[in-house]
């Protein structure tokens, strides 16, 4: 940091205001959202208090899975808009195997909830398989990201509302809802942290040692960069690409596992337009779309940032309407911004 | 010779792409401890050959032996596990990551064997260790965009080396490094022969060849021509070999209509984001003007600011003793100019696109009937140019990604005559086109003088630029440098001028 200042120091004052100018450019979203929170805090000085700023952190956790499984989509240069039909398949399949034994209007009959361990292994494993459905498309038949991710959406989609027959399935047993997922890990004065919160923490932490330190991360990057040169350079770039996307759905496919526990139920509208957020999230987090950048660092950064925004705006009164528009342009900000960098100049 | 010490030899290899013969059975032999030069022009089937070895193209037929053993690699990774490696032209990195990141990709050093977990101390040790041997002082943590190409094609240079590799390629290494990087890059090979590699060293530069080579190969049209030790050579021996006919035959002659009317005047074109400085120059009535330089002189960079391609940052552009503002190409196109661009496959033709489509493009106000296109009116134009530059292809409705490299450029030619242009800018006219289609490029170039047209045309290939040309400027470190009678001038004194900036 210092020997940037004094770098800083050594430039010109024509070129120092330039530089400044870049420093801002570079850090508008986080610069914009922060006063916009300013502005929040405010209006109404509740927003920064305990309750309120666990509560923050605590959907953060819940979003952030996601938002990392699908990072690892935009570093390889696509995208991936299955996420949240994923989560919202897995959310059924992991309610029905662990509602109460005696609920009412209960989906399987004759079997009581099964053990947490499995479902989770389960619900990734399901995740899992769209994913390699979606990274063999893309590498084998060279298909874009948009299209072999939207046509996988909606056949997960597709065959949740077949099975489930769109029903909604909710008393979940206790060792799943309050002892597992959502029980307090700790309270910060009356407020209480919940668990999943530290399980996304696991989480976060094992995905920066794969992103970091592992053959599969490093080559995940050079892929996303070049992929011609990683082939040449001996890469196996099919398997790298459906190991990223097999990846992200097991992330998402745990979202889904969080999410039915969290909310209590599972619904046919559960995981409706997660990913569009999650991608948001990411963009913001400076993972760029030209592909080969990104941290875990950012994707935390970017996923606190977007749940700022909606929680500030639920504090305002906005409504939900708006809230699309508000995502929208911040997404196209964001976007924006971050082609600047990369964009030659001519 | 001993035939142990015969590491390399490839037989009868042949490789066809839709519409051009690349290789018609050539062949290739390297002796351990040696370096091979592979000569030929633009189009001779050299990079095809060493793909097909590095398993990059699958070869139709040929046999490919290592130290005696017959190979077929399917990947690059088969190719280097099996100690073949290969600098590629074309710089392939993953311009993002870190140095040592792109020197180990495909091979990270790990922690612990078998498991998946990066050393990254390991990796950095590596490096170090391989740049030292190499006397190389790069930052293993540098991000590779941030440097110069150089230092990038060093990089480059040191992973093929860090393979332990029994046969290493250099493709055109020294196309992007500054003369004591050819230096450096010279007793790295002289090392290398000393261990007892195969070198096979690709170049157009016929000093490089001289000095370093011990044997040289030459191709021309995809076949082998001869294989002569290096000490036998002279530079016109090896030019008639590539050439296959003397010298005086490779050009038309020169149109020489030239008027004393200046048509365009360039004055102090200075480019915003590029190097281009202070561009001062005229063009007169039918006369053809050759720009010369290295790589990244500045020569692109000159006829994309005349275009409006490129932001300009201050300079002004005269045509017929107008000022013209030429703010874009669009702008461009309306004042009477064309631009061919470098990249043909990049930025020239529409590959998906058929040729009636590629033809009309830049000129498709002329072919409305009322609000609409005439498909009549647009058949009509793209024949007549069809006609006129010689096009061979079955149709107006074949994809132009079908058509011979030559072909393809002369459609860009109709594409542009179509405009109705005064100046033509060319950039590379004949880059990646066969040897006989070059001619008749020149041709055209020439037809296009004779009739009154003025063209400025940009080569890296010095003999066209002399041959095709009737004066030359000559670019270097941004800047034009001089100007030289095409008639009356020496590759020296081009080179000489070419090094003023750089």
């Amino acid at each position: 940091m210092s020997e940037k200042l004094e770098a800083y120091k050594a430039l010109p004052a024509k070129e120092k205001r330039h530089a400044v100018v870049n420093w801002i450019l570079d850090h508008a979203m986080i610069i914009i959202i922060l006063l916009l929170a300013i502005y929040v805090q405010i209006q109404k000085p509740a927003f920064f208090s305990v309750p309120s700023l666990v509560n923050i952190l605590s959907l953060t956790a819940a979003r952030l899975p996601m938002a990392l499984g699908v990072a690892g989509c935009i570093v390889l240069a696509g995208t991936d808009l299955s996420g949240g039909r994923v989560a919202g398949m897995t959310a059924f399949v992991a309610a029905i195997l662990l509602q109460k034994a005696d609920a009412n209007g209960k989906i399987l009959t004759g079997i009581g909830p099964q053990p947490l361990i499995l479902v989770i292994l389960l619900v990734m494993v399901i995740g899992a398989i769209v994913g390699l459905v979606n990274g063999y498309c893309m590498g084998k038949f060279k298909l874009h990201p948009f299209i072999v991710t939207l046509a996988t959406q909606m056949i997960t989609y597709g065959t949740y509302l077949t099975i489930s027959n769109s029903k909604q399935v909710s008393s979940l047993d206790t060792s799943y809802t309050t002892s597992f997922v959502t029980h307090p890990l700790f309270k910060i004065g009356t407020t209480s942290v919940m668990t999943y919160v530290l399980l996304s923490v696991i989480l976060t932490a094992l995905m920066w040692v794969i992103w970091n330190k592992t053959t599969f991360g490093k080559n995940m990057f050079a892929v996303g960069s070049n992929e011609e040169a990683a082939r040449v350079s001996g890469v196996n770039v099919l398997a790298t690409i459906v190991g990223v996307f097999m990846l992200a759905g097991a992330l998402y496919g745990y979202t889904g596992f969080v999410e039915a526990a969290r909310l209590g139920s599972s619904t046919a509208t559960l995981g409706l337009n997660y990913e569009s957020d999650a991608i948001a999230a990411v963009v913001i987090g400076g993972v760029s779309f030209v592909g080969g950048t990104g941290r875990i660092s950012g994707v935390i950064l970017g996923v606190f940032m977007m749940q700022l925004i909606m929680s500030g705006m639920t504090f305002l009164g906005i409504s939900g309407n708006v809230t699309y528009i508000i995502k929208g342009a911040v997404i196209l900000f964001a976007c924006i911004l971050d082609m600047r960098k990369y964009r030659a100049k001519k | 010779m001993e035939e142990q010490n015969v590491l390399l030899r490839m037989e009868g290899i042949c490789k066809s792409f839709p519409g051009v013969k690349a290789l018609d059975n050539a062949q290739l032999t390297v002796k351990a401890g040696t370096v091979h030069a592979l000569m030929g022009e633009n189009g001779a089937g050299k990079s095809t050959l060493m793909k097909c070895l590095f398993g990059i193209y699958s070869k139709d037929a040929g046999h490919i032996y290592l130290e005696g053993k017959e190979i077929e690699f399917k990947s690059s990774k088969e190719a280097l596990d099996n100690g073949v490696a290969m600098v590629h032209q074309e710089l392939n990195q993953a311009l993002k990551r870190t140095v040592m990141d792109n020197l180990w990709l495909g091979r990270y050093p790990k922690v612990v064997k078998h498991l998946p977990l990066v050393s990254d101390k390991q990796s950095y040790a590596d490096t170090l260790r391989v740049f030292n041997e190499l006397g190389l002082k790069v930052n293993p943590r540098q991000v590779m965009s941030t440097m110069p190409v150089s230092q990038r094609q060093m990089v480059e240079i040191a992973k093929a080396v860090s393979f332990n590799s029994k046969i290493i390629v250099f493709d055109e290494p020294t196309s992007s490094l500054t003369e004591t990087e050819v230096e450096h890059l010279f007793q790295i090979i002289d090392m290398l022969k000393k261990r007892g590699c195969g070198i096979v060293y690709i170049s157009h530069k016929m000093e490089e060849i001289l000095r370093i080579s011990d044997e040289v190969t030459v191709m021309r049209d995809g076949q082998w021509v001869a294989t002569r030790p290096a000490k036998e050579l002279t530079m016109e021996e090896i030019i008639r070999l590539m050439v296959g006919r003397p010298l005086t035959n490779r050009f038309p002659p020169k149109s020489g209509n030239i008027s004393d009317q200046d048509i365009l005047r360039v004055e102090g074109l200075t480019a915003m984001y590029s190097h281009l400085k202070d561009a001062s120059f005229t063009l007169k009535r039918g006369e053809i003007l050759g720009v010369a330089g290295l790589d990244s002189s500045g020569r692109t960079e000159l006829l994309e600011n005349i275009f409006g391609n490129a932001t300009r940052k201050s300079g002004k552009i005269y045509k017929d003793g107008h000022l013209v503002a030429n703010k874009n190409p669009k702008d461009s196109i309306k004042n009477g100019f064309a631009l061919l661009t470098e990249e043909r496959r990049a930025t020239g033709i529409l590959g998906i696109l058929n040729i009636r489509e590629n033809t009309v493009i830049s000129s498709l106000k002329k072919y409305k009937s009322g609000p609409l296109l005439s498909d009549k009116k647009m058949a009509e134009a793209t024949s007549k140019m069809i006609n006129a530059m010689h096009i061979k292809t079955p149709s107006q409705k074949t994809k132009i990604s079908a058509l011979s490299g030559g072909n393809q450029q002369k459609v860009i030619f109709g594409r542009w005559m179509l405009t109705s242009p005064d100046i033509l800018l060319l950039d590379e006219p004949t880059r990646g086109i066969d040897v006989g289609a070059k001619y008749e490029i020149y041709e055209l170039i020439q037809d296009l003088a004779k009739s009154g047209k003025s063209v400025v045309m940009v080569s890296s290939e010095m003999p066209e630029l002399l041959g095709v040309c009737d004066r030359i400027i000559v670019m270097s470190g941004g800047r034009i440098a001089g100007e030289v009678d095409a008639n009356n001038t020496s590759q020296e004194e081009i080179m000489t001028l070419a090094a003023k900036y750089a």
